[in-house]
């Protein structure tokens, strides 16, 4: 993968809108970032820190408020017509397109826009990269339903299809995967994963799935409320706990050990769990959910014990003696009368 | 699948050629129906230029009755081509050169021009003038209407919100009538009357050179509409895939501009403000053809539109009587159910359904 061609790169890029009396205001900046072919990129950050302004300027659909993009090493600002840029840089956007009327296959061919006749004829070739394009997402099966007619994610597979059939070097996707169910979610991210490496395309994306993305990107973009950008691969954020960081401050603590969040409620009881295998792991998740620190066995007033098996068994060790249960949600309602 | 495709295919063709029928028969029977009654044989013998028919016969029918048979065929198909782009640009089902106020700004044009000249320059003398008046018109009619439409989309661009959009349209279009009402206020009773005839709107009295002009004009904003179409569907997506896919929004912004303002200028301009076609049509073509490709609705709206504008003026003349109705009047008692019963029909007007 040392071949890896720069297909973007911004130097102190500042990003934000012009007031009403024409005064920058900047959101996020300043962005020194290179995007390669065959990358999966992810952007993550909280709400309002500026990710979706941030694609928008990348993509050109807004001015920068200073410093540089260049896109495939492209000088000078005279090249970034429309039409220019429609062949380097496709996009996802979260703008409604239900209303279009437009059957799935046409939304998809529309996508052939930068190639197509003057009138918009299709060619045998677009035709190829259209049927393509339908079926790697898998929309094949509802090509001529209206687009209106379909689900959320059915219609976020179309615009993806439409920008998977504009073909171009560079793809940009705002929250591709909002509204979608978990299945339809994985199988979009896993999707995306799959066009970078095969097709060598650079991606990238903005998200909110922190898990997903700690799963399938190659790099993570994580943009701070402040307007700070730090990028790196998934793993080395995590490591130097600049992902903590970024995260940790709205009541949700991140578990370097597993990679997932957890929700943090404030006055942790502590509690220790003794055990190995699933059914340890599913109490120590509702033991968490339920606001406890989960410790190692010993090392607080009150213990569990799990013995995994078929029918798992658990056994509370408190200053009031042993108590057996069959079920978790039995455990449980115990350790909420005794902590009341 | 394949059997599916091939029976929607046929059913298309069928339906085609029923509505080119159709087309034939509203646009003999405009010709055909008239204060006057003349002979269904005499008719067709004028048509086609067969000699020895009665010489009033013969003025009525080709000066009279078949320019105003040519002038419905242009409003009808320039009127429901603006509705149509006017829709597409402004991403609302509800958009046409009546309701966002350019057939206002066409009749503040020709208000100027009927108005400030005084007693010279009514409609009528200026039809009397010939070329150069029916240019004046043109040109005042077409300029306000520009005017009207480049100020509802500067305002529109700050407004995101399509019912917002509407609203301004309408007040825009309000406020423009209004100054026209001012105008007429402080104006000549003589000149009012003519400038309210005009409003009424006719498809008659639009002759030689006139109708030259205007079928010139109405024919510029056809092709530019044309043209256009690749544009048209890109921006069915929104301003901002459109211009991800390669469109330059502020260009295509001034092409529709210019091509509605044309097509709905004009046409107020000689024909007076014809409501609902603009509407009613392109909604017609979007549920009858079944598709939103521009390249396929711009032709099925000039043949719904043409249709429909000449039923309009047929039902207009009453058939059987000697009086006969504004076509304003007409289109507005055709339109306004039929705008209705398509929202009861499908319980929503889901934009571009």
């Amino acid at each position: 993968m040392s071949s890896r061609q720069t297909l973007l790169e911004t130097k102190g890029l500042e990003v934000g809108y012009r007031s009403r009396r024409g005064k920058p205001v900047t959101i996020a900046g300043p962005i020194s970032a290179t995007i390669r072919s065959g990358q999966l990129i992810c952007l993550l950050g909280p709400n309002g820190a500026g990710k979706s302004t941030l694609l928008r300027t990348l993509a050109g659909l807004q001015p920068s408020l200073g410093g540089a993009i260049h896109i495939m090493g492209d000088p000078s600002s005279a090249q970034r017509t429309p039409a220019a840029l429609a062949r380097k840089i496709s996009l996802v956007l979260t703008d409604p397109v239900r209303y279009s009327n437009l059957t799935a296959y046409s939304l998809v061919a529309l996508g052939r826009y930068p190639y197509s006749g003057w009138l918009g004829t299709l060619k045998e070739e677009d035709r190829r990269i259209i049927a393509w394009a339908m079926e790697v997402t898998g929309i094949g099966s509802y090509a001529d339903r209206k687009i209106g007619m379909l689900s959320d994610g059915e219609s976020q597979k179309v615009m993806l299809a439409r920008a998977l059939a504009q073909d171009t070097p560079l793809m940009m996707l705002d929250e591709p995967t909002a509204h979608l169910d978990l299945p339809s979610r994985i199988r979009i991210m896993q999707l995306l994963h799959k066009m970078a490496r095969q097709t060598q395309k650079g991606i990238l994306l903005s998200t909110h799935e922190l898990d997903l993305a700690l799963q399938v990107a190659d790099e993570l973009w994580l943009l701070q409320t402040g307007g700070r950008l730090d990028r790196g691969m998934p793993e080395d954020l995590v490591l130097n706990g600049t992902f903590e960081s970024v995260f940790d401050k709205e009541g949700i603590l991140f578990d370097k050990r597993t990679g997932s969040f957890n929700i943090h409620s404030g006055h942790l009881k502590k509690i220790g769990l003794a055990g190995k295998g699933v059914a340890t792991f599913w109490t120590k998740r509702a033991l968490q959910r339920e606001g406890f620190e989960v410790t190692a066995a010993g090392q607080a007033a009150m213990d569990i014990r799990v013995e995994e098996g078929a029918a798992p068994v658990w056994l509370l060790d408190s200053s009031s003696g042993r108590q057996t249960f069959d079920s978790l949600s039995g455990l449980l309602d115990t350790l909420r009368n005794q902590f009341i | 699948m394949m059997q599916l495709r091939t029976n929607q295919r046929k059913r298309k063709t069928i339906q085609l050629a029923f509505l080119c029928l159709l087309l034939l028969a509203a646009f003999f029977l405009d010709i055909a129906l008239g204060p006057v009654r003349i002979p269904l044989r005499s008719i067709c013998r004028i048509v086609l230029s067969l000699p020895g028919e009665d010489s009033t016969w013969q003025y009525i029918v080709t000066q009279i009755r078949i320019p105003k048979t040519f002038t419905a065929v242009i409003a009808g198909c320039g009127l429901s081509v603006s509705g149509l782009q006017m829709q597409t640009l402004f991403r609302n089902p509800l958009a046409e050169p009546a309701v966002l106020g350019v057939t206002a700004g066409a009749s503040l044009g020709v208000a100027a021009v009927m108005l400030a000249g005084g007693s010279i320059t009514t409609l009528y003398t200026i039809r009397e003038l010939g070329l150069s008046g029916s240019w004046l018109i043109t040109v005042a009619g077409c300029t306000g209407a520009a005017a009207v439409m480049l100020l509802v989309i500067l305002i529109s661009r700050t407004v995101r919100d399509n019912i917002m959009m509407l609203i301004i349209g309408v007040m825009v279009g309000t406020v423009t009538l209004s100054i026209i009402s001012i105008w007429q206020y402080f104006s000549d009773p003589e000149l009012i009357k003519d400038y309210l005839m005009w409003t009424f709107g006719s498809l008659g009295g639009v002759t030689g050179a006139q109708l030259y002009i205007l079928g010139l004009a109405a024919f510029v904003g056809l092709v530019i509409s044309f043209l256009s179409s690749k544009m048209l569907d890109a921006l069915l997506l929104g301003e901002n895939y459109a211009r991800s896919m390669g469109v330059t929004t502020q260009r295509a912004r001034v092409i529709i501009i210019c091509s509605t303002s044309l097509l709905a200028g004009s046409i107020t301009a000689f024909c007076g403000p014809i409501g609902f076609i603009g509407i009613a049509v392109p909604q017609m073509a979007r549920s009858l053809f079944a598709t939103s490709n521009h390249r396929v609705l711009i032709p099925a709206c000039c043949l719904i539109g043409t249709i429909l504008m000449l039923l309009c003026d047929v039902i207009g003349q009453l058939p059987g009587s000697q009086a006969a109705l504004p076509i304003n009047i007409v289109t507005a008692l055709v339109g306004a159910p039929t705008v209705i019963w398509m929202i009861l029909r499908k319980n929503n007007l889901s934009i571009f359904g």
